[in-house]
């Protein structure tokens, strides 16, 4: 197996974790060629996720922007109100078949750890969630949902206490205890195996996707649109037509108040390459070689590096990866709840927001496909705090053809 | 190859014990005291001193590296500010075997071939990384060994003996032998199996053999001499250090 993206991607673990990432990508390839677990796999997420979920036309948005027909892929309608369940039913699965007894994850948000909690309480494992005590504080209702799921959280107290801390945390506890437990990492990241393997458990969305806008319109979308933090949505969501050259793909990283402030978590259009939780890629970092924490207004986003694939795809040039900043996605936040009665996540307004800034400069007619990944239920408390520190900010209605955004 | 590094395990042999490595991080608790504490290692009896580059994500590290670690970083320790120290350390102890141990990335950043040459220059005998295992060494094992230093790899408890093969083959310096499935930090007795892991890895290597993770005292030190060439203290040495010049004295001359 290729380990590497280019330049990017590897294994870079402590010596006790090799013999366990070659038992987990032997089992890996042997579960995808075994029709009895690939039928176990699509059975989950047809009867317990709700899929194929659906691929809605974004009448009004679209009409109030003029120029190309919006679609939105609606992750936000599967069980736990992810796209993270996909992953996380195909590596606990492959977690029972290795004969592992426990799992662990780790989760910035928290929205990783609610899909691993809620599967695993599915498949009657143990569970124990590593995330930040900052996040813990600040994602409250999450850590009370996996709770309520029967996991153990561990608040972790070391460096920034957020997501690239769980993650360190997670490791630590994983090379200790890997003989019995998995990893469940919810992101395109980690070492080899695992970003091709969250690629492969989320690619269902683009297959999904390409085939429903065949079946509607008879033609692929022009563009496609997903938010990047690890980047497991637009990974799942682009592996479909990454051989489709007219298809422009376009990722989105979080801006954060902005690049120039350094407050923000784009880590392809602002770092540069690195190597961290067992990969390489492009890394927010000192001119040391120390990790940066990054920011964002969604927690979702907030991870310092990004999937290694996603640094070879910027490199080669296949995929576009623009920035958006806090404002344009809370005001992209409101225009899906006004125009189209759908509360967005944070994560996802991200590349609402792109959307609604490459609409109206594209022809009548031509198709945009945004990856909706998520519900917005949980940002609404967020939503509220950043409008409360920005009295300034008022949203107003889409014109057709403005560029508000 | 280093002379130091094979001269200090030389020197424990004829003396009838093991080598006394200790570890450290650069720049703990600052960088001015950080020199003194380092001197006290050196004279109190380490025969090699590995001198640790610290990381803001330290994932093979327990709680008391890690946050020693993190204290040497905001009181401003770099890569070259650790290089100098290595540079001071070597003038004042010129047979002191000295392994520059980091994570990738601090090393990636600043190039692997400029820090090895820097580093080589500075005094150091041998690189360790924790975070790159065989598949990945290539880019830093190569220019590490065209500057003369040891690569010091790592065999742990999840490493079977093919593998140790593997991984020792050509090295220099010694193998980094892990007790446990883990990270770093005091634990008390010795995993079983230890002097059986020691004699397998006998068998596939001639390098000498220095055990580490866990060692906190010198009943520890003395169990695991039994069977190694050298012991490494690493989070105890530490907890010492942090407790100030006298008490890292009174500890080491616990280890003499």
């Amino acid at each position: 197996m290729s380990t590497h993206y280019g330049i990017y991607g590897g294994q870079y673990v402590p010596e006790t974790l090799m013999p366990v990432l070659r038992e987990i990508e032997t089992a890996y390839r042997e579960a995808l060629a075994d029709p009895g677990f690939v039928a176990e796999y699509e059975s989950l997420l047809r009867d317990y996720v709700g899929r194929e979920s659906p691929l809605c036309p974004a009448r009004r948005l679209s009409a109030a922007l003029g120029g190309a027909d919006i679609y939105l892929k609606r992750e936000d309608l599967n069980h736990t109100g992810a796209h993270k369940v996909n992953n996380v039913i195909g590596q606990i699965l492959l977690a029972k078949r290795m004969g592992k007894t426990r799992v662990i994850a780790e989760t910035g948000a928290g929205m990783h750890g609610v899909a691993t909690a809620t599967v695993a309480a599915l498949m009657g494992m143990p569970c124990t969630v590593y995330q930040g005590a900052v996040d813990v504080r600040r994602q409250a209702p999450n850590a009370d949902r996996m709770r309520a799921l029967g996991a153990e959280i561990v608040a972790v107290e070391s460096g920034s206490q957020t997501l690239k801390d769980a993650m360190n945390e997670a490791i630590r506890e994983w090379v200790a205890t890997a003989e019995n437990t998995f990893y469940v990492i919810g992101t395109v990241a980690g070492p080899a195996p695992y970003p091709e393997m969250v690629r492969t458990f989320q690619s269902v969305i683009g297959r999904e996707t390409r085939r429903q806008m065949l079946d509607r319109c008879g033609a692929l979308p022009d563009t496609v649109v997903a938010c990047v933090g690890g980047g497991s949505n637009a990974m799942g969501m682009f592996a479909a037509f990454l051989d489709d050259r007219d298809v422009r793909l376009v990722g989105v990283e979080a801006g954060g108040e902005g690049l120039e402030t350094g407050r923000h978590a784009a880590s392809i259009n602002g770092g540069r390459p690195g190597i961290l939780h067992g990969c390489r890629t492009r890394l927010l970092q000192t001119p040391d070689g120390q990790v940066l924490e990054a920011y964002s207004v969604s927690a979702g986003l907030d991870y310092p590096g990004v999937g290694p694939e996603h640094s070879f795809l910027a490199d080669a040039g296949r995929v576009t990866y623009a920035v958006c900043n806090d404002r344009d996605a809370i005001r992209a936040f409101d225009a899906l709840c006004r125009y189209e009665g759908i509360i967005p996540a944070l994560e996802s307004s991200h590349a609402l927001a792109e959307a609604i800034r490459l609409a109206p400069a594209m022809p009548k007619g031509s198709r945009l496909v945004v990856c909706l990944s998520g519900r917005g239920d949980k940002d609404m408390g967020n939503v509220a705090d950043w409008k409360a520190r920005h009295p300034d900010y008022r949203f107003e209605p889409l014109e057709k053809g403005s560029r508000h955004v | 190859m280093s002379d130091r590094i094979r001269n200090a395990f030389a020197k424990a042999r004829r003396r009838g014990r093991a080598a006394r490595i200790f570890y450290m991080p650069g720049g703990f608790p600052d960088r001015a005291a950080s020199d003194t504490l380092l001197d006290i290692l050196a004279d109190e009896g380490a025969d090699i001193l590995e001198l640790g580059m610290p990381f803001s994500d330290p994932i093979a590290d327990g709680p008391v590296i890690q946050a020693a670690g993190q204290r040497a970083l905001a009181a401003g320790a770099t890569l070259r500010s650790v290089l100098e120290q290595g540079r001071r350390l070597r003038e004042r102890h010129p047979e002191l075997g000295l392994v520059l141990f980091s994570y990738a990335n601090p090393i990636y950043s600043y190039g692997p071939e400029a820090l090895c040459r820097d580093a080589a220059a500075a005094g150091f005998d041998a690189l360790l990384l924790t975070d790159v295992p065989h598949e990945e060494e290539a880019e830093f094992r190569r220019p590490a060994e065209a500057a003369g230093l040891d690569w010091i790899p790592l065999v742990s408890p999840a490493t079977d003996p093919d593998r140790a093969a593997l991984l020792t083959a050509g090295c220099t310096g010694f193998v980094y032998v892990i007790t446990v499935r883990g990270i770093t930090g005091e634990r008390t007795g010795l995993p079983a199996g230890l002097g059986e892991r020691l004699a397998a890895l006998r068998r596939v290597t001639g390098l000498p053999l220095a055990a580490g993770f866990g060692i906190a005292d010198r009943a520890a030190a003395d169990a695991v001499a039994e069977h190694a060439d050298g012991y490494i203290v690493g989070s105890a040495a530490v907890r010492a250090a942090d407790a100030g010049p006298d008490a890292l004295r009174a500890f080491l001359r616990g280890f003499r």
